[in-house]
């Protein structure tokens, strides 16, 4: 039967884990703006991050029209352009919390209620349903002792574990940052230039496939 | 035997997919899992689980499946009570409810002692759904599969069967938009299409010809096909009209491909209605199938050039998926789960009218290339998110997720 929980020993070696996302709808939903921001006064935290994050690990394609669920919706559900553009510039990165996150949404949405006259609405059949996430992390069993592994190791990492150490890592970790960087970080100012170019990639304008090919040119680069 | 059976798929889709199943499934080493539903053979339910007991077991679970037996009346009752869920608004007779309860009550009697001391009980449909207040002994985690859509319900009947389901640790739905709030968490998996059965295992040439031969078809010319029931939300009389509206520019044959009208009274008009609508047209070929008719299908969907599937209200839509991952564009009604499989200019095209459909038909026809390459990114997409090993996968996260309740983050690490 499984196996309890047991807290993460910290070691000088690069632990590589996986990483699975459960989706689970809130049953809370929106057919209009208002519903929408009325909502995301209360909607829980793992809904926020679900809606900008998850799509990583979402059926979809490379190149998705917007970033985050929110400015979808905008665009199809709502038909309203101008608010997508505008929720499609949030970029999640810079927000420390969702808490701070949830503000600018709300603030972004408030604003286009004060614009219009009408609050814009969808049809019945394209709601915006509220799914929240959960996320189940679990251990490959290997183990990089030195950084130069890295650039034999990224090629064959799952999308699933490229989101956990580049995306996930960046609410867990000491400096908000990746757990490569965090990592590298602690081998003094040796890999410096490569910290630069790890930090050059934007994690949220890619697709989980493209970060791991990035991430294994940049590590064939430096090392 | 299930020897090997992960090998199988790991040769379809990869070494990682396969090791990321063994490693999410190492904490629920020796879980007694127990499946229960209403019938072993025919429907999508059936046919995922013969597939998924296998690939658990060999995944190092103990899982089991078990079938509840009913009569006349318990399946009169339950088929009102799918027919009601899905929005028919229709008073299901007490005694019907009362011969629900008392078959559930049968069933119980029975299987008690083995749902009691399972670790995990997944109870598929409202047809066992009061199973759990029956088995008040019971240990493990029970979760509710729903795999209708039961996004608009005729609210007396939700309301009853809501009662049953209300108390277990968990519910699954194939999508969010078919979910009702309960309180438990709403757990969303989407459906999948075994890649190793009789419905879409690759085909020799000879066979494919020998289904053109059979059914009369030009192999020189377009085929166009939908295979779906005879149901009006389907819109098989608006696919003839885009057949038409496309043929007036482009050489063009038309297969309708279903089953079940036998026993359908609906069916049996909407066959009647295609047939009208055919005018003896031999470029439309109307073809009732038998239900087990798994390879016919399987061919028809292979010679096609475009699979249309032009519903005008649709579950998740694993007829979509299936040509998908024939390697064909689709042009898909823009409703249900259709739209997430259909992806305008990746995977096909999402239409709302015949026009649209025909304009699609058109397009694609004269821009082989981009057939070609859409068919190519339609089956990658279904490799990547719509195959059986996906779903198992899910399963085994939801099983790890139930156990640690609702934190947000789970993290599991080697017992030490």
């Amino acid at each position: 039967m499984p196996s309890a929980t047991k807290p993460k020993k910290r070691s000088k070696s690069f632990e590589l884990q996986d990483c699975v996302i459960a989706a689970i709808a809130t049953g809370k939903r929106a057919q209009n703006l208002r519903e929408l921001r009325n909502h995301l006064l209360t909607i829980h935290p793992e809904s926020i991050y679900y809606h900008f994050w998850g799509g990583l690990l979402r059926p979809s394609f490379d190149d998705p029209e917007y970033q985050n669920d929110f400015a979808v919706w905008a665009y199809h559900g709502l038909n309203d352009r101008f608010l997508a553009e505008r929720l499609a510039l949030i970029d999640p990165t810079e927000f420390a919390n969702m808490e701070g996150l949830r503000r600018e949404l709300i603030e972004v949405i408030e604003e286009r209620l004060d614009e219009n006259e009408l609050v814009p609405w969808s049809s019945a059949h394209q709601q915006f349903h509220f799914i929240r996430s959960q996320i189940v992390v679990f251990d490959t069993r290997l183990r990089l002792t030195k950084p130069e592994q890295l650039k034999e190791y990224i090629a064959h990492l799952t999308v699933g574990s490229i989101f956990y150490h580049f995306v996930d890592a960046r609410r867990r970790t000491a400096h908000k940052n990746d757990d490569f960087s965090e990592w590298l970080m602690g081998f003094g100012d040796t890999y410096d230039e490569l910290l630069d170019q790890i930090a050059s990639l934007d994690p949220y304008f890619k697709s989980l496939t493209e970060l791991r090919s990035q991430l294994g040119e940049i590590f064939k680069e430096y090392m | 035997m299930t020897d090997g059976l992960l090998d199988r798929y790991q040769e379809i889709v990869g070494v990682d997919v396969i090791n990321n199943l063994r490693q999410l499934a190492e904490p629920l080493r020796g879980a007694k899992v127990v499946h229960v539903n209403s019938t072993r053979d025919g429907g999508g339910v059936a046919e995922i689980l013969h597939r998924m007991i296998p690939l658990k077991q060999e995944l190092g679970l103990e899982p089991s499946w078990e079938v509840i037996v009913g009569d006349e009346e318990f399946y009169q009752c339950t088929k009102y009570m799918h027919n009601t869920l899905q929005g028919n608004r229709f008073e299901i007779p007490n005694p019907l409810l009362r011969r629900y309860e008392e078959i559930n009550q049968d069933n119980a009697e029975r299987l008690r002692e083995h749902l009691e001391e399972a670790d995990f009980v997944f109870i598929h449909d409202p047809q066992p759904a009061p199973m759990l207040n029956l088995c008040t002994g019971r240990r493990g985690k029970w979760i509710w599969r729903c795999h209708i859509d039961v996004s608009r319900p005729y609210r007396p009947v939700w309301k009853y069967l809501r009662g049953y389901v209300e108390p277990y640790d968990a519910s699954i739905w194939s999508l969010a938009e078919f979910a009702q709030p309960l309180h438990h968490p709403l757990y969303l998996i989407r459906p999948s299409i075994d890649p190793l059965s009789e419905k879409n295992i690759e085909l020799q040439d000879s066979e494919l010809e020998e289904v053109v031969e059979r059914f009369g078809l030009d192999p020189d010319r377009p085929i166009i096909v939908q295979v779906s029931r005879f149901d009006r939300f389907k819109d098989p009389l608006g696919v003839i009209q885009a057949f038409r509206l496309a043929k007036a520019f482009t050489p063009l044959q038309l297969v309708l491909a279903g089953g079940g009208a036998t026993d359908d009274p609906e069916g049996e008009e909407v066959v009647a209605e295609a047939r009208a609508a055919a005018m003896d047209e031999p470029d439309i070929h109307i073809l009732l199938l038998p239900s087990d008719a798994h390879r016919t299908i399987n061919g028809l969907q292979r010679i096609s050039d475009i699979v249309v599937q032009k519903s005008t209200k649709e579950g998740f839509g694993l007829t979509v998926t299936e040509a998908m991952w024939k390697g064909k564009p689709v042009i898909g009604g823009e409703v249900g789960g259709i739209r997430l499989q259909v992806h305008d200019h990746h995977t096909g095209f999402l239409v709302n009218t015949p026009e649209g459909a025909a304009l699609r038909i058109r397009y694609l026809l004269t821009h082989r290339d981009k057939l070609q390459e859409m068919g190519q990114k339609a089956q990658q997409f279904v490799m990547e998110n719509f195959l059986i090993t996906r779903h198992v996968r899910e399963y085994l996260t939801l099983m790890v997720a139930i156990l640690r309740g609702t934190q947000e983050r789970i993290e599991l690490y080697d017992s030490p």
